[in-house]
């Protein structure tokens, strides 16, 4: 995990719906790096982290980990990735802890410590047995924060993570991405509030937007 | 921009080919109808009702043509992301239907005084009937999304999928066919056809043929067209 | 992937679901026959296998349409495509557990409603052992549509537009195999020609389905 293998996409060009959302974008994320995306609606931060998750491919230019293109092995970069979108996956009919047991048992972590402590991180052990229906908002945001600390994984891409968390929350939330990069993690996060990531980096996409753009083109969510 | 520099050679060549393409359907048309309709001579046995044919094989021939294209063209826009292929698809799939539904049709009229029955559950029909339906899913399947891009890529794949099953139908059908034999059934297509016969058929399918391809190319150019004035109209010139 | 087939016949039996509406569908359907077709025993006999089939296609095609609905709307789909699982495999379990609340519960069933049909007690080994046959298959093919619908306007107009031309062989050879076994022939050409299709669609149809799942999510 402390490998120094970097992350970088070179020269990506992204077209969505027909419409061309940035182009000439490169990146480069070493391990323990943080990548905070910003930029208004539409400029692609939610297509960005798509395309780093591997669920869209870019029209041109190259994701690569350590070099080798995701494309090349697909199932690798999946096994080390954790995405959270604006969806938190939260079943009515099923406890915080079975669907959090769920999601790290998909990913290999069979361990009960592990969903507690992840449960502890984001202060919802106090309602590990609650159904998923009565849950607010907050609460199926942390529910789907925890995921990141139940079952380990290098690369961490974060689409408005802090949507619907309080401000004690979003303390939580920097504590877990701090510990996350000691551990010699990576962090792509976007987010409109300030969102403390110290010694990270910022890729404000408006400066890859192609010119003249003045739509009002809300952002992609699908 | 480059996505548009293979529809852009493909637009010069399309635009030299579509007069002729349109002439010559026009004169085959012209040449077959006359030679089908009045010329050729009645079938000994079904008199003048034969001549239903001149319209009904070709349309049977050019149903099995689209959709093997389309499938092609699936394929390719599967695999190479080809542009042209998608917006082939799209532009072929309602002309295909159109082809089916006058191949049943035209059956339909044929076997009224033919069989004395407006449908038989014949082999042949009956998987006509289901190529007609996996038209209309096709077409119904592309304009369901809000996002073309999506709807054409959920079409290629149906297409695909659809092109495993034509040949499984088909055989489903003939077995099942042969299980229920029905009480009369008229085949169509004796051992030898006269050439009085032949020409005006053959006629009629390039006829057939040269339209497709004329209209064809209308659509594409409009799909090329409205994808272009899309992306125009998203700020971003071409 | 079992985990996965787990976790969805948990979440039906917590929350009940489509599958056993699909089920009481199911012996509606063919309760309403006789009422259509009057009470005649011969006549019920000669058209009990189309019925039953008929009935069970479409239950299993009603149940469909949530397949996938579901974990795509509240962003599950995304992270099951995002896990180290294949898509493929996703598709896969899904599938099974589809097949296991309804198609299985069908086939138990199944027997029962033939004897309302007046069908011979002897056959409905052939029955179950048909339909054991078939009810993978309709899933399989079925799951492709429903794929393929996902965030569709009118998905669920679309989905039997879709779906039911691909279902005439299944429909015809499991009609078929059970007509011969009425009529004291051996079914064993059409179930061969049925185990040969769901062979083909065990590995044909998982791609077809994960292609479909990953355009949903591009």
């Amino acid at each position: 995990m402390t490998s120094s293998s970097p992350f970088t996409g070179r020269d990506l060009l992204c077209l969505r719906g027909g419409r061309l959302v940035f182009q000439d974008l490169d990146f480069t994320l070493a391990a323990g790096g943080c990548l905070t995306l910003v930029g208004p609606n539409g400029s692609g931060k939610s297509t960005l982290l798509r395309l780093m998750a591997g669920l869209l491919k870019p029209l041109r230019g190259t994701i690569a980990w350590d070099g080798v293109a995701l494309a090349q092995d697909p199932e690798a970069h999946r096994a080390r990735l954790h995405y959270v979108g604006h969806l938190d996956a939260v079943k009515a009919s099923f406890t915080c802890r079975e669907i959090l047991s769920f999601w790290a048992g998909v990913r290999g972590v069979a361990d009960r410590a592990a969903v507690d402590r992840a449960l502890a991180a984001f202060a919802i052990d106090t309602i590990a047995d609650v159904p998923g229906r009565f849950l607010s908002a907050g609460q199926r945001r942390r529910l789907s924060l925890a995921r990141l600390v139940a079952a380990p994984a290098p690369l961490w891409l974060l689409d408005e993570p802090t949507v619907g968390l309080d401000r004690a929350s979003v303390a939580l939330l920097e504590g877990a991405i701090a510990r996350h990069r000691a551990d010699g993690g990576r962090v792509v996060l976007s987010t409109h509030i300030d969102l403390a990531t110290p010694g990270g980096a910022v890729l404000d996409l408006a400066a890859f937007a192609p010119a003249e753009d003045d739509e009002d083109g809300a952002e992609d969510a699908a | 921009m480059h996505r548009f520099a293979n529809p852009a050679r493909f637009l010069k060549i399309a635009n030299a080919v579509l007069p002729w393409a349109a002439g010559l359907s026009a004169v085959c048309f012209v040449a077959g109808l006359y030679l089908g309709l009045v010329a050729s001579p009645p079938d000994y046995q079904q008199g003048d009702t034969v001549r239903i044919m001149y319209i009904h094989v070709p349309a049977a021939w050019m149903s099995m043509f689209t959709y093997s294209t389309m499938a092609v063209a699936a394929a390719a826009a599967l695999v190479w992301k080809h542009p042209l292929a998608e917006v082939y698809a799209k532009a072929a799939a309602p002309l295909g239907a159109g082809f089916t539904a006058l191949c049943l049709l035209t059956g339909s009229l044929w076997g009224a005084p033919m069989w004395g029955t407006w449908w038989v559950w014949d082999a042949r029909l009956t998987s006509v009937l289901v190529l007609f339906f996996l038209y209309l899913g096709y077409m119904a399947l592309v304009d369901a999304f809000d996002d073309p891009a999506r709807g054409n890529k959920a079409g290629n794949i149906l297409l695909l999928v659809g092109a495993v099953n034509v040949p499984i139908i088909k055989f489903s059908v003939e077995w099942w066919n042969t299980l229920h034999q029905p009480a009369s059934v008229f085949r169509l297509g004796g051992p030898t056809i006269a050439a009085s016969m032949l020409w005006p058929l053959l006629l009629m399918a390039v006829a057939f043929q040269s339209y497709f391809f004329a209209v064809v190319i209308l659509r594409i150019r409009a799909g090329l067209a409205a994808r272009r004035v899309q992306t125009l109209r998203l700020g971003q010139a071409g | 992937m079992l985990r996965l087939i787990l976790r969805d016949l948990r979440l039906v039996l917590r929350q009940g679901s489509d599958a056993t509406a699909a089920l009481m569908f199911f012996v509606l359907c063919v309760v309403l026959f006789p009422f259509g077709v009057g009470p005649e025993p011969n006549v019920l006999m000669r058209i009990a296998p189309g019925v039953l089939l008929i009935a069970a296609l479409l239950a299993a095609l009603l149940s469909m349409e949530r397949l996938f609905q579901g974990d795509f709307e509240d962003g599950s789909l995304e992270l099951l495509l995002l896990s180290p699982l294949p898509a493929e495999g996703v598709a896969v379990a899904k599938v099974a557990a589809h097949w296991l609340v309804t198609g299985v519960p069908l086939m138990i069933v199944a027997p029962l409603l033939a004897l309302l049909l007046r069908m011979p007690v002897d056959q409905l080994g052939l029955l179950v052992g048909t339909l054991a046959l078939a009810t993978p298959l309709l899933s399989l093919i079925g799951a492709v549509g429903a794929a393929l619908t996902l965030g569709a306007r009118r998905s669920g107009v679309l989905l039997p537009l879709l779906v039911l031309p691909l279902y005439i062989p299944v429909l015809i050879f499991a009609a078929a195999g059970l007509d011969a076994g009425l009529s004291g022939l051996s079914p064993r050409p059409h179930l061969l020609l049925l185990g040969g299709m769901l062979c083909g669609a065990l590995v044909l149809a998982p791609l077809a389905i994960a292609a479909a799942l990953r355009a949903a999510h591009e």
